[in-house]
């Protein structure tokens, strides 16, 4: 029996958003007597954090603090349209969306501070703390819930904005392809490193290295949630999952979690994991969509490691042991069902 | 707080980040669901339990294709408990396929199956009970005569003379795009490319079925309203889209349905399909009561859409230094029986293809193709996870074939801004270049200095 350890490189790019449909989205933002501000929305939050950055965004367009804001989502009475979470396109259609809104809504809120301060609207500014102030004589200021309170009961004015993307519909032409299919493009290169045992067919992932660039990472810690959390799901359709084993026979489909393999916390490898930025310019500060991408790049960095590791190619997902073994058999002129 | 952070590293592209001043971007807030969902005390759709609520279960094809010679329910109503049953004689307009949305036609799935299964697991009849046993009971207590036909599960089989047809609405076992039978990609001249080449390489690849193993199950809790109106509460991962397809199949008006969701116990594509809403509306609406239908986990692994299977050829025609000169790509994306999502995955992997590399000659065929097996829709990186498990195994193919460096051989071949991709975009804000430049830094691969200067911002 040998351990043998090999490494492996893929590198890859994902669209955010698909339109061959057309692809909008929309929000509404006003703000509450007291100067919470409240974003409409439709869109769902699958766990992977859309009403967090969207509130960044908001918060971030508004010059107020994060804690300002709140989402309101997902009901049909009362969220303006949204297309749906899929396609990477979460953070960026909806955070355009909402960037749009809260322009608008800025707009009006310095409109009315304005008018409360007896000052132009062009020479105010706001401090990310609450408070829209005057540049250059910051003692002359008020508070956003004052604001908000005067702007309701003093001068009947909605703070209030209304927000849109879309992405027109791309018609495919029938003969060459001929498309825009995407907002933008995200990179990734994942490096893997593996440890195949030659006897069992046991691949161990010792180590991911993963580069991401992103546009923008809005929020640092849940971009690396997906990233690291992304490597998980592709080392487990590497190397565990399929709900047909044998397929194209149907026979063998597991029903539970039991007979559908994943990994395990001890079989999780070392991850190091750096993010670089080139915004994009159709992106929300930049941002593009990651939510999906960041389990393709380790399926071929894993196979290429194997690869590395002992000369067998595996071209059939999941690379199972009985599929490294068959490999390894073949390799050195064993065929193990020729000999039952 | 604590968490895993990656550094973010400016240095790549720093004129970028001049001027960046932001306060609450780039700043790590706690996640707004964070604290509900480690306390126990996120509200997801299974958590309204309105009183008086019905349960639905499903009789499920026990073939992987057949004729329906007789439906006998009279057992599923003798089980204490159940209330109602239904078949597709009970929907409104029983014919659908999700993306006639944006004009993908022909409808070409059953809510619940007439006259013919066309897969393992198909609903035929749907059992309304008052408890989750006896509607389990119930759809256990069908009886449902099959005339077997000859089924075909692979997509190459499916593709030649003489398979059985999977789906008479299509007419043959592939979705036909704009009259051609694939979907097809074409810049310059790949025989001309082959030719010119110094090798030529073609290897095959294939995946299996991947199950998006959400922790909860597609499922919906249908509540009638006092002013006749529906409010679903749904695990849906698109409101509208799943209202809008419920309101065709029940022929109602869309103002008659309320969508209330956004919070999901993970989608991963599964929950983009809309499988459950329909028939626990028209439950709903016959019943007078509300209704829930939420798959066990067996049928979130086995009958909801799983990531599609694919079989992907790959021909290059590479230089000696290196260069890929022409690159043809064949794709066979297994459907299953239904469309669903999937034409839409098939373009997508053909705006994919070749990969982001810049290469002069390319001809794309991607094929949707019906075989008898549970429909496959979206799921994570749809149309695109697969052919990159393709492409960056055919990319260290040609390495070690060509005795290059696989990152070197990658950055050769690397897009850059200005580039024309296959399907005639320009390529922008591209950086495939950097990525594996910081990369190659992180785990010590050394490169030479040309390899080291080389940028996406630079023309080639």
């Amino acid at each position: 029996m040998t351990r043998l350890r090999g490494r492996g490189y893929a590198a890859v790019n994902y669209p955010t958003g698909m339109n061959l449909g057309g692809d909008p989205s929309q929000a509404l933002i006003h703000a509450t007597t007291t100067g919470t501000f409240v974003v409409s929305l439709s869109s769902v939050d699958l766990g992977q954090g859309l009403k967090t950055v969207v509130a960044q965004c908001a918060a971030e367009t508004l010059g107020l603090p994060f804690t300002n804001i709140l989402v309101d989502t997902a009901d049909t009475d009362t969220g303006p349209h949204c297309m749906g979470t899929f396609a990477s396109r979460g953070t960026h259609r909806v955070g355009n969306a909402v960037i749009m809104a809260a322009t608008e809504a800025r707009a009006i809120m310095l409109d009315v501070a304005a008018e409360e301060l007896e000052v132009d609207a062009a020479d105010l500014e706001t401090d990310g703390t609450g408070y829209i102030q005057v540049r250059g004589a910051e003692a002359k200021r008020i508070h956003i819930t004052d604001l908000a309170l005067a702007a309701h009961f003093t001068h009947g004015r909605t703070i209030s904005g209304r927000g849109v993307f879309m992405k027109e519909k791309s018609e495919v032409v029938p003969e060459t392809g001929e498309m825009d299919p995407d907002s933008c493009q995200a990179h990734a290169c994942t490096v893997a490193e593996v440890e195949v045992d030659d006897e069992t067919g046991v691949v161990e992932v010792l180590r991911m290295y993963s580069v991401y660039e992103i546009g923008r990472a809005l929020h640092p810690a849940m971009a690396t949630q997906q990233v690291e959390g992304g490597a998980w799901m592709g080392m487990s359709h590497a190397l565990f999952e399929a709900t047909e084993p044998y397929y194209p026979v149907r026979d063998h489909g597991p029903a539970d979690f039991s007979e559908y393999l994943m990994p395990a916390a001890g079989d999780i490898p070392e991850q190091v994991s750096v993010l670089l930025e080139r915004p994009a310019p159709t992106g929300p500060y930049g941002a593009k969509g990651i939510g999906e991408m960041t389990a393709n790049a380790p399926i071929p960095a894993i196979a290429n490691a194997i690869f590395d590791a002992c000369g067998v190619r595996l071209d059939h997902m999941p690379f199972t042991p009985e599929r490294v073994l068959r490999a390894l058999d073949s390799l050195r002129g064993q065929d193990l069902s020729a000999h039952g | 707080m604590s968490y895993r952070l990656s550094p973010i590293d400016t240095q790549y592209f720093a004129p970028d980040h001049e001027g960046d001043d932001f306060t609450v971007i780039g700043s790590v807030v706690t996640r707004s669901d964070a604290l509900g969902h480690v306390t126990g005390r996120t509200e997801f759709f299974e958590d309204v339990r309105p009183s008086g609520l019905l349960h639905l279960k499903m009789h499920r094809s026990t073939r992987h294709h057949a004729r329906l010679a007789g439906v006998d329910s009279s057992a599923a109503l003798a089980v204490p408990g159940v209330v109602r049953v239904l078949t597709g004689a009970d929907i409104p307009n029983n014919l659908y396929t999700p993306l006639k949305l944006i004009n993908v036609e022909p409808d070409d799935e059953p809510i619940l199956a007439v006259d013919k299964v066309r897969y393992l697991g198909e609903p035929i009849v749907a059992v309304v009970a008052e408890t989750e046993a006896a509607a389990l009971a119930g759809a256990a207590a069908v009886r449902v005569d099959y005339v077997d036909l000859p089924p075909v599960f692979d997509v190459e089989e499916a593709l030649a003379d003489g398979a059985p047809i999977v789906n008479e609405y299509h007419g043959k076992n592939y979705f036909t795009y704009e009259g051609h039978h694939c979907r097809r990609v074409r810049l310059g001249d790949v025989d001309a490319g082959f030719a010119e080449a110094d090798h030529v390489f073609e290897w095959r690849y294939q995946s299996s079925p991947i199950e998006q193993a959400p922790v909860e199950t597609t499922g919906c809790t249908v509540v009638p309203q006092p002013d006749g109106r529906l409010r679903i509460h749904s695990d849906t991962q698109a409101c509208f889209f799943t209202l809008d397809n419920t309101a065709l199949i029940l022929e109602s008006d869309f103002n008659k349905l309320r969508i209330v969701g956004g919070t999901v116990g993970g989608g991963f594509g599964g929950k983009v399909d809309v499988v459950v809403e329909p028939v626990a509306c028209v439950a709903a609406m016959v019943t007078g009561r509300p209704v829930k239908f939420v798959y066990g986990r067996h049928e979130e692994m086995q009958v909801s859409s799983p990531r599609a299977a694919e079989r992907i050829y790959i021909k290059d025609g590479v230089l000696a230094d290196g260069r890929i000169v022409a690159r043809q790509v064949t794709a066979y994306i297994d459907a299953g029986a239904y469309s669903r999502h999937t034409p839409y995955g098939t373009t997508k992997a053909a705006a994919h293809f070749p990969g982001p590399y810049t290469i002069p000659n390319v001809r794309i065929d991607c094929h949707c193709v019906y075989t008898n097996r549970t429909p496959s829709s979206a799921m994570r990186g749809f149309g695109v996870t697969i052919g990159d498990f393709a492409l960056e195994s055919q990319m260290d193919r040609i390495a070690r074939e060509l005795g290059m460096d696989p990152l070197r051989l990658r950055l050769k071949n690397a897009y850059r801004d200005g580039d024309m991709k296959a399907h005639r975009k320009r390529a922008e804000g591209t950086a495939l270049i950097e990525v594996m430049q910081k990369a190659a830094e992180l785990v010590g691969h050394e490169l030479p200095d040309e390899y080291r200067r080389m940028s996406s911002l630079e023309a080639r």
